[in-house]
């Protein structure tokens, strides 16, 4: 069977679910940030499938950008992660309940 | 100056000396009492020059503004000048003027003298308004007016609890007898559809059965007005506690004005009365007399004995009323308002040489001390009596001779006996004040009282010598449709004389009474009718235990009424309801806070929730 | 044997790579997230390289070449590589084991399950079906090849280039103040 749109869209999909499954599920707080790359990474796979589909390559520097945000965002992320580490000394996300009501 | 106008201006002049002295002058206590006293000898004043523009002959004239006009109820305020009315001004700005500048003598020391004067000036614009009203519903709100400034006057030294709670009693009671007033006056309405004196006179004039059966209800109805403010039994409670305010309030409201407005509202509505109210009425004037009488005879205190006199006087003003003898009621109600005033005010001027002592048997052998005081109580309590040739005399024989005319001869004994008894107690009181042994250190030290004091005084001794010839009846009789003709100066000095058997029995009463009080109380130290009387003197001392009675059983269920209602309020009312209400924000407050968890999960699969909603509207919709 | 035949015949061995690769992508993101044997971040620290190597894979096949690369050099190698050093650097050991709350879970399955349901709907739909029998999506011939992508790059999308630039350098700053012991 000729592999269409439909199939890499489909893995797209089931690859964001699974990284959102993982963010809502895992309480460790760099797993809950590496199951978000996931999804970064399925949204990616998205983009360059619709690109390759339409015959123009607009989506694919998107995915550029989107790689190289992404690269500042972990690195800010993590810094911020270790610096609450440092604070809390817990890296578990139930011990980060201050603001609850 | 139009002479239209003359009676608004009477009308109004104490109401704004009422207002300026509220607003402006409370901390100046001349400028005040001289504005109140000004207000009131003006009005006296212009009621002399209207009436005299008018030759004395009194024609009835009405000028009325329309107030309210509600679908087919219209509402005036409107003047009616008849002889009724022009009379009775003349006693509420005459009387008053007297007993105003007396109060400046009196007050002069007191603190609130200001408050006092603006109070004053309001319940003389109230009086003023009931005896001009020419409307039920106007003179409905007059009387009110003049309740409230009983209450004023009555609680003037507030500090004291019995003041106030004597203010609060009087104002009650009158509100029960306000209350059948105005259920009289709203069936009048409903029965006749005015509300309109001499639009209703026409009306049940041209046809007495108009009032249909219900005329004996709202006829008693409307005399229940009479018997609060006229404290007639049973709501005489409040007259003798309303003693507490000061000597001039008693003698301006009541002796003079308020409580005769009942009677002069019972003059006014005559026409609504069939012969089952009539009778009614003097019954329960007779009985009043009669009851009022009996407390007076043991009381040792100078106002009360002199309250509850008042109180049987009134009693045979309406006792009159009720035997169809309006003219002799007024009558009466004029001289009485005179020397009651006059005895008020000397028992006034008594106190004040007392340093403000009232027990009568702290004092003694006063007339030596105050001899002005001594001759103007001599004066008033021989007209109170009756004795000739004082104005009570001729009222009083007027009353009796009525009875008998009316050959009821059960209120015609009842009133010789209550005038037997009316001198016992009232020389009972002047020989034990004036006469005898100084029972006390205050009574050696008493002395005479100032001229703006007796002055008044002088005045109204003599109008209670002269009251009873100068032409007081034939003013009514116009009034009235008198049966005799217009009566010259010496026909109205001789005139009981045409009806031997009355008088007689009058004068002996006098004779009988003064015998009594001159045994027992010439030089007495002590009372001495506990002793004969035992039992039936505290009974009497104690007023028949009314106010007891009235405690016991109105005061306690009204206490009940009270403690139901604070339960239901607090426990059905705040706990049902306001409990639901907060118990329902309570609840939704904490499940919505079960939202807010702190925990980054819990947003986020929250918020994946929402997009997904939002996806599945946008898409699948 | 038969079945591999029919999808080289059908479409060439780039269908056999897709399945592999989309395989073995899914599969390392499972293991990413629930990993029955070790639940320790640096198992799914690796289980993430793995599924980022796959996904280049697929992107190679997408003809999409340069950012195969790219993503192989930024997200493999720097990113990834980051996150080992802060996993080593906090010295993260094993989830400790809590009490699974039973409404988290439900509810994560819940939103999860809604979303993906929403998604497979909306491919399913009659609109792909007709596209694909149809001519209207386009057949693919464009190549994502370097000198393609830096000539859009750098002609078209400049000002979100330099701006993207910008950001790194915030973002550097950003981490040294906050990776910073005590502020001075």
């Amino acid at each position: 069977m000729h592999i269409g749109l439909q199939h890499y869209l489909a893995v797209s999909m089931i690859l964001f679910c699974l990284g959102l499954l993982g963010v809502i599920l895992r309480r460790n707080l760099v797993v809950i940030y590496m199951s978000l790359e996931l999804m970064l990474n399925a949204a990616n796979l998205a983009l360059v499938s619709f690109s390759r589909f339409n015959n123009k390559l607009d989506g694919q520097v998107l995915v550029f950008f989107i790689i190289t945000v992404a690269a500042a965002e972990v690195a800010v992320g993590l810094a911020l992660i270790v610096a609450l580490y440092r604070k809390r000394q817990s890296a578990h996300v139930e011990d980060l309940t201050s603001m609850k009501l | 100056m139009k002479h239209e106008l003359f009676p608004w201006l009477i009308l109004f002049l104490p109401l704004l000396s009422a207002a300026v002295i509220t607003l402006f002058t409370l901390r100046n206590k001349t400028v005040s009492s001289l504005i109140s006293i000004g207000a009131v000898v003006t009005g006296f004043a212009l009621t002399c020059l209207f009436l005299s523009t008018n030759t004395f002959h009194p024609t009835v004239t009405e000028t009325t503004v329309n107030w309210l006009a509600i679908g087919n109820l219209s509402i005036d305020f409107g003047l009616k000048l008849d002889a009724l009315s022009l009379m009775m001004m003349l006693i509420v700005t005459g009387v008053g003027g007297a007993i105003h500048v007396y109060s400046y003598g009196y007050m002069h020391d007191d603190r609130s003298m200001a408050r006092f004067f603006a109070s004053m000036s309001l319940f003389t614009f109230s009086m003023l308004g009931i005896v001009l009203a020419n409307n039920f519903v106007m003179m409905f709100i007059f009387w009110e007016l003049v309740g409230v400034s009983s209450y004023l006057l009555i609680g003037f030294w507030f500090e004291k609890p019995s003041a106030g709670d004597a203010a609060k009693k009087a104002f009650i009671t009158n509100r029960l007898g306000d209350f059948g007033f105005l259920l009289g006056i709203l069936m009048v309405w409903s029965l006749l559809g005015s509300l309109n004196f001499g639009v209703l006179n026409g009306i049940v004039t041209a046809n007495p059965a108009a009032l249909g059966c219900g005329a004996t209800l709202a006829g008693l109805l409307v005399f229940c007005g009479a018997m609060g403010k006229s404290a007639q039994f049973p709501l005489h409670v409040w007259l003798p506690d309303a003693m507490e305010g000061p000597t001039p309030v008693s003698a301006l409201i009541h002796a003079a004005t308020m409580v005769a407005a009942g009677v002069y509202m019972l003059c006014r509505t005559l026409f609504l009365y069939d012969h089952a109210a009539l009778q009614v009425i003097a019954y329960i004037g007779g009985f009043t007399a009669l009851l009022a009488a009996l407390m007076a005879v043991q009381q040792n205190d100078i106002k009360r004995i002199i309250a509850y006199s008042t109180l049987s006087q009134l009693g045979y003003m309406v006792m009159a009323v009720g035997l169809s003898g309006p003219t002799t009621a007024m009558f009466h109600l004029t001289t009485h308002s005179f020397f009651k005033a006059l005895l008020f005010l000397s028992a006034g001027s008594v106190i004040i040489g007392m340093h403000h002592e009232q027990d009568i048997w702290q004092m003694g052998n006063l007339r030596k001390k105050m001899p002005l005081t001594f001759l103007t109580f001599f004066i008033g309590a021989l007209a109170l009596c009756g004795v000739p040739p004082f104005s009570g005399f001729y009222s009083k024989d007027a009353i009796l001779a009525l009875a008998l005319e009316e050959k009821n001869y059960l209120l015609f004994g009842v009133a010789v006996f209550v005038a037997a008894l009316t001198t016992f107690y009232t020389f009972r009181l002047f020989f034990v004040v004036f006469f005898g042994q100084e029972k006390s250190k205050e009574a050696a030290h008493a002395h005479e009282s100032p001229l703006v004091i007796t002055l008044p005084l002088v005045a109204l001794a003599v109008l209670s010598v002269v009251g009873g010839f100068i032409g007081v009846t034939n003013y009514y009789g116009y009034q009235f449709g008198a049966t005799h003709a217009s009566l010259t100066v010496l026909e109205q000095l001789t005139h009981p004389f045409h009806d031997v058997f009355p008088m007689l029995c009058g004068l002996g009463a006098v004779v009988i009474g003064l015998f009594l009080a001159f045994t027992f109380y010439k030089n007495a130290a002590t009372d001495p009718l506990p002793a004969k009387l035992g039992a039936l003197s505290r009974w009497m001392a104690n007023r028949f235990y009314f106010d007891e009675l009235y405690e016991a059983t109105v005061i306690r269920f009204h206490d009940l009424l009270a403690t139901a209602s604070d339960w239901f309020d607090r426990w059905i009312i705040e706990g049902v309801y306001i409990g639901l209400i907060r118990g329902g924000t309570d609840l939704s407050g904490r499940a919505l806070r079960l939202v807010q968890t702190g925990n980054l999960q819990t947003y986020a699969f929250l918020f994946v929730f929402g997009v997904a909603l939002l996806l599945y509207f946008v898409l699948v919709k | 044997m038969e079945a591999i035949n029919n999808l080289i015949s059908g479409g060439g061995v780039e269908n056999v790579l897709f399945y592999v690769f989309a395989a073995l992508t899914l599969l390392c993101a499972v293991l990413v997230i629930a990993n029955p044997f070790s639940r320790s971040p640096v198992t799914s620290a690796m289980f993430l390289v793995l599924t980022i190597i796959s996904m280049s894979g697929l992107f190679v096949l997408l003809h999409a070449f340069f950012l195969a690369a790219v993503q192989i050099l930024v997200y493999a190698g720097a990113v990834m590589v980051l996150f080992l050093f802060v996993i080593m650097l906090l010295d993260l050991k094993e989830e400790a084991r809590r009490k699974i709350k039973f409404f988290g879970l439900i509810g994560g399955l819940v939103s999860v399950g809604s979303i993906f349901t929403i998604f497979i709907k909306s491919l399913t739909h009659n609109y792909f079906e007709e596209f694909a029998s149809s001519s209207k999506i386009p057949s693919p011939k464009i190549e994502g090849d370097t000198i393609a992508l830096g000539k859009l790059l750098f002609t078209q999308y400049t000002l979100p280039f330099e701006i993207v630039s910008v950001l790194l350098l915030v973002a550097m700053v950003g981490v040294i103040l906050l990776s910073k012991k005590k502020l001075e």
